[in-house]
């Protein structure tokens, strides 16, 4: 982790820059950068997503010497990038379909193993399998958990930006409470999505046992590449879910994307750690911790919360979810996480019963 | 060249171990799991070497695991059934489109519901659309053979095969199968060499969307391939038949069809039943010929109508129907045959798992003969009795013994 960095600004000549050691310079920053999604792709404005993919690709090559090879769920991802006869990807990559990137990319896996073996090379390309968060917690669930389970050596990033964004902003299982999408209308007596729905998917990647798993935001750029490094050290199944804001889905001006990532760690709303063979190692303590309002009042998706006539009691609860989490994952400064931190959801069913 | 009585999917395990895949994939379904089970002893056992051995979560991980493995440049194998060919549905259509060549066993099963794990062939023509080939075989020593034909139709033509061979009947079957040797199926079918793997020494991107400025062409140019695999079957059956000395796949195989009045079109092992009852049917003088339908995607239009010749009635006994239409084998031979004035008729039977035995076979050549079949689609093997002990009490209708014909089938809802 790089909590002691206190200089910030790299590649430039201002102090900071020469204090750090070079090996730690973000890989972005090199003119030397894989560019594993390369320019001209056609992202929306502020993609959280094209952002995450490009850091996570490019640490996971920097990290194999560009022994990559990606399989990506169907998704914005994966339609931004490839409009037939056009590649964004400058790496070996496949798209089949919604659900499957995970059994697709075991399968890419064993390839790549016992090709090696018959050419008698000792180098044998890694996989990475890739998706939003409903090709990965929801349509995707089965062949995750059959990745897992089989542990064959695939690293599996979810970009979470909390809903179904390509198809028009649908409620997936990674969708908050109350937060408003196109099927969780901010409309009646309860607006927004329902409380006491959803999955914890890290935590159920956890309970597999997997060697290591992780989650990240595209606020802490430095941290995600550390993590995808880490992650390709391991080898079995991997998983880091990395939490995108979509400008679209979430009603955030495109400006504001890494604030929005910034601010749902330093509320609480999204714990940032690592765990290896089930335990949590490490936790990303909230620098300055904030109100969650901070994060809900730059969000479209949230404003029926923060409406004059809206329940006061919602905001407070989604308050209380964050302090939750910031209790479970000890996420303030001199605090550890306990031995296992429940999903928030476990919080959300018992105050919804 | 080995003879060994043993079981149809051992024998299919051994001749898809000969082919060397590199990847084979597990997940149990009846009554395909021999198949798998033994490919996983020679795995296990260091029989089949380089070669992984996944056991996955469902068929959709199965044709998943596959696609990714085929995708990455290995020979791969896999095997399903009836719920398990439907439930992999999305992935087989995919696999076509990245024209992958894969080879899967289709152990052929009904589907539910009601569920029903005997044999028909409802599964394997659900998937008639999907782009895949799809080959069916008579006996098990044509699936062994069949399997091996498969990998080198499939990697020829760029389209993954189905190898459907009845389940049951076939699969769990044991009778004296002659195994090629290694050097034999070697010859045959050289290492597997992709045009185009995914791979970091030389970068692709495969499976991107294609909007409807080429998405017209790429179905054009897949049909193409499926015109190809015509005669890509018939030159890779001769050089097998020349190898082996067995007379096994092809797009067709004919049997006693010179100067025959009638001429009956089966899939799979129904065949062999029938070619029994036919040299029985022949000493009483009656004549009769089998058109063993061995290809069925790609369709073999030409062979089919060379094959009917001028035979002015034909009669397909079909395990499988279109709810709402009629047979599915029958069209395609009308179509074959537009033109002419031969007579095609569907007789349904054997479905999920009621046995078609040579008296079956007999009765429909003698109810075609007697010009009972007036409509296109007869439902030949029925109990009335099953049926009325239903409609009679609830909704007064009583059916006569069968064969029952579409037409009282529709008078009966007036």
């Amino acid at each position: 982790m790089l909590e002691k960095i206190k200089f910030y600004q790299t590649g430039s000549n201002t102090v900071g820059n020469r204090l750090l050691n070079p090996s730690m310079r973000a890989i972005q920053a090199s003119v030397d950068r894989p560019n594993g999604l390369t320019s001209g792709h056609r992202a929306c404005q502020g993609c959280g997503e094209a952002l995450g993919a490009r850091y996570a690709i490019d640490a996971a090559m920097r990290a194999t010497g560009g022994q990559i090879m990606v399989v990506n769920a169907t998704g914005c991802l994966e339609v931004f990038s490839t409009p037939y006869p056009e590649s964004a990807w400058r790496l070996p990559w496949m798209h089949s379909l919604f659900g499957n990137a995970a059994a697709v990319g075991s399968g890419l896996a064993a390839a790549a193993q016992i090709r090696a073996q018959k050419a008698g090379e000792t180098s044998v390309p890694r996989v990475i399998a890739q998706g939003g968060d409903g090709g990965t917690t929801d349509i995707g669930m089965g062949c995750l958990s059959g990745m897992f389970d089989r542990n064959d050596d695939v690293l599996y990033i979810c970009y979470d930006n909390q809903a179904y964004m390509n198809t028009g902003v649908q409620r997936s299982s990674a969708t908050p409470p109350s937060a408003r999408t196109a099927t969780t209308m901010p409309i009646g007596e309860k607006p927004g999505a329902d409380w006491g729905k959803g999955k914890d998917v890290p935590l159920i990647a956890m309970a597999h046992g997997i060697p290591y798993v992780a989650t990240a935001t595209v606020a802490d750029l430095r941290d995600l590449e550390a993590k995808v490094t880490k992650a390709m050290s391991f080898h079995g199944a991997r998983y880091i879910q990395i939490l995108v804001p979509c400008p679209l889905g979430w009603g955030l001006a495109s400006n504001v994307t890494v604030t929005a990532a910034r601010l749902a760690i330093e509320t609480g709303f999204y714990p940032i750690f690592e765990a290896e063979y089930g335990k949590v190692t490490s936790v990303r303590k909230i620098r300055q911790k904030q109100p969650v309002t901070n994060f809900l009042k730059i969000q479209r998706r949230y404003a029926h919360l923060l409406k004059k006539n809206a329940d006061p009691n919602t905001v407070a609860r989604l308050q209380a979810m964050c302090d939750q989490n910031i209790r479970d994952f000890g996420l303030l400064e001199g605090t550890d996480p306990v031995a296992v931190p429940a999903a928030i959801q476990a919080y959300e069913r018992a105050e919804t019963i | 060249m080995s003879t060994e009585q043993i079981e149809g999917s051992l024998g299919v395990a051994k001749a898809v171990a000969l082919c060397h895949p590199g990847v084979v994939c597990a997940y149990p379904i009846s009554p395909q799991t021999h198949i798998v089970e033994n490919l996983g002893k020679f795995v296990k056992g260091g029989a089949l070497k380089n070669c992984d051995y996944l056991n996955v979560e469902s068929e959709f991980a199965a044709i998943s695991v596959s696609i990714g493995s085929s995708a990455g440049g290995l020979r791969t194998y896999t095997a399903t059934a009836s719920q398990g060919l439907l439930f992999m549905t999305e992935g087989i259509y995919n696999a076509s489109g990245l024209g992958l060549p894969i080879v899967m066993t289709v152990a052929s099963r009904a589907i539910g519901g009601p569920i029903n794990i005997w044999n028909d062939h409802s599964d394997s023509l659900s998937q008639r659309d999907s782009g895949w080939l799809q080959l069916f075989c008579e006996s098990n020593q044509d699936a062994l053979d069949t399997h091996i034909m498969a990998f080198k139709i499939a990697e020829t033509v760029g389209l993954p095969v189905m190898v459907c061979m009845d389940g049951f009947v076939l699969t769990h079957a044991f009778e004296r199968l002659e195994l090629p040797t290694q050097e034999q199926v070697d010859a045959f079918l050289p290492e597997y060499e992709p045009r185009e793997y995914l791979t970091p020494k030389d970068p692709v991107s495969l499976g991107s969307m294609v909007g409807p400025e080429a998405f017209t062409e790429v179905r054009f140019l897949q049909q193409r391939k499926m015109a190809k695999a015509v005669h890509v079957i018939e030159s890779v059956t001769e050089e097998y038949r020349k190898i082996t000395g067995h007379h096994s796949g092809g797009l067709l195989d004919c049997y006693k069809c010179d100067d025959a009045d009638i001429k009956l079109i089966i899939m799979g092992s129904t065949v062999g039943t029938a070619k029994d009852e036919v040299d029985r049917m022949r000493k009483a003088g009656i004549k009769v010929g089998i058109i063993s339908l061995k290809a069925f995607r790609p369709f073999p239009y030409e062979a089919l109508r060379k094959a009917i010749g001028d035979t002015k009635l034909v009669v397909c006994v079909e395990r499988a129907f279109s709810f709402g239409g009629r047979g599915i084998i029958c069209p395609e031979v009308k179509r074959a045959m537009e033109g002419t004035s031969c007579e095609v008729k569907t007789a349904i039977a054997g479905l999920g798992g009621r046995a078609i035995f040579g008296t079956t076979i007999n009765g429909i050549v003698k109810a075609a003969l007697d010009g009972k079949f007036k409509d296109e689609m007869t439902w030949f093997d029925i109990d009335s009795r099953v049926l009325n002990s239903y409609t009679k009490d609830g909704e007064g209708v009583t059916f006569p013994e069968g064969p029952l014909s579409d037409s009282q089938l529709k008078a009966s809802v007036n």
